[in-house]
């Protein structure tokens, strides 16, 4: 028997979660930053693309939640909460955050891939939920995939390849 | 039709000649630089989401050359000249002479000449969309990258991206470019900040409601 792999993807200041035997991804990455929750008994994995790390930041009141750092995690735990996974089970993996053009001008927004790394480390400190593995920050895009059944980051750049966290 | 983008066909017609006369005059630069004719196709001006704009040149991990350059001035705003890697090596390669050189290998010197081809070409876009709407628009030092698209546009939407959950892509492809068998397709992505287009309609006369 043969059994095909549904992949959950994940697009721009977005989230969603998955089920094993289903993986969850999400493409290009840049200064954005994949967040992964995930509770390894239940093997339920949920994933915010975040772009910018503060709510403070938008000037219109109706906004995608996952774009922000803050709102994005929020509505993320709920959604698993939703789903019966409790807060004191989950850990956290992420990547990108990096800086994918260099300039002269230092405008704050030519920071953001630091600052959203910033953010979500701040966040997931604040909830309690560790860090196990990051990947943050160069000059580099990354598409990011979660593996539930090992509880792997599989993280592919266009110089390194496949490496997994 | 969107949350801040109240326009009428009348707006999107003007962002299409600015499309339009901007890659006009960098098609004439590009031209006359390689010394071949360069034809472009009719700008499109999209209201898209931010995944909707990546699926147009490929998807978000669709690898890219690009060069970005920020707009400041009277107005501000990003640009992104982009075209895949292997036709990056064609331009470098005719700049240079030297056939070894790839853009696509992380060359420094065909990189460095592909960066240079980009500075020109959305520095004549700038200055057509200047001398259009009589407006002062700067352009900074440009930068170039070979990475995934998905992670390089993202950059030009941050400032968008506090206003909104879309962006107008004023989006113009050069291609059949004279002498060459393969077909060629440069992309350039002008996404002027939210701010910025009160005072381009302003400058053309045209308000905005």
């Amino acid at each position: 028997m043969t059994q095909v792999t549904e992949v959950v993807k994940v697009g721009i200041a977005d989230l969603n979660i998955a089920k094993h035997p289903q993986t969850i991804m999400t493409a290009g990455l840049g200064s954005c930053i994949g967040l992964i929750l995930y509770d390894e008994t239940s093997k339920i994995a949920g994933l915010v693309h975040v772009m910018l790390p503060d709510s403070s930041m938008a000037r219109n009141k109706s906004f995608k939640e996952a774009k922000f750092a803050d709102t994005g995690i929020e509505a993320l735990l709920s959604l698993l909460e939703k789903e019966g996974v409790r807060k004191s089970r989950l850990k956290a993996k992420m990547a990108g955050g990096a800086q994918m053009f260099n300039t002269a001008n230092s405008s704050e927004m030519m920071r953001i891939g630091y600052r959203n790394a910033e953010a979500v480390r701040a966040i997931l400190k604040e909830h309690k939920i560790p860090l196990i593995a990051e990947d943050c920050g160069g000059n580099k895009g990354r598409t990011v995939e979660f593996l539930l059944d090992q509880s792997l980051l599989k993280i592919r750049t266009i110089q390194e390849g496949v490496t997994y966290i | 039709m969107n949350d801040y983008f109240n326009f009428e066909q009348l707006h999107l017609d003007i962002l299409k000649e600015i499309g339009n006369i901007g890659a006009g005059n960098a098609a004439t630069s590009l031209s006359q630089l390689i010394n071949r004719s360069v034809s472009m196709t009719v700008p499109i001006v999209n209201i898209v989401s931010f995944d909707e704009m990546m699926e147009e040149i490929g998807g978000k991990d669709e690898v890219q050359a690009a060069v970005f350059v920020q707009a400041t001035g009277d107005i501000t705003g990003n640009m992104f000249f982009m075209i895949p890697p292997e036709e990056a090596d064609i331009f470098s390669q005719l700049m240079v002479g030297d056939e070894t050189q790839k853009v696509s290998n992380g060359d420094e010197i065909a990189t460095s000449a592909f960066l240079e081809l980009g500075n020109i070409l959305t520095g004549s876009y700038l200055r057509a969309f200047s001398d259009f709407t009589k407006l002062d628009i700067n352009q900074s030092v440009p930068n170039v990258a070979i990475d995934m698209v998905g992670a390089m546009l993202t950059q030009g939407l941050l400032e968008i991206s506090t206003m909104s959950d879309q962006a107008i892509m004023i989006e113009t492809i050069l291609h059949d470019i004279e002498g060459f068998d393969q077909d060629i397709k440069g992309h350039f992505f002008l996404l002027p900040n939210p701010d910025a287009y009160e005072t381009i309609f302003n400058a053309l006369g045209v308000s905005m409601s």
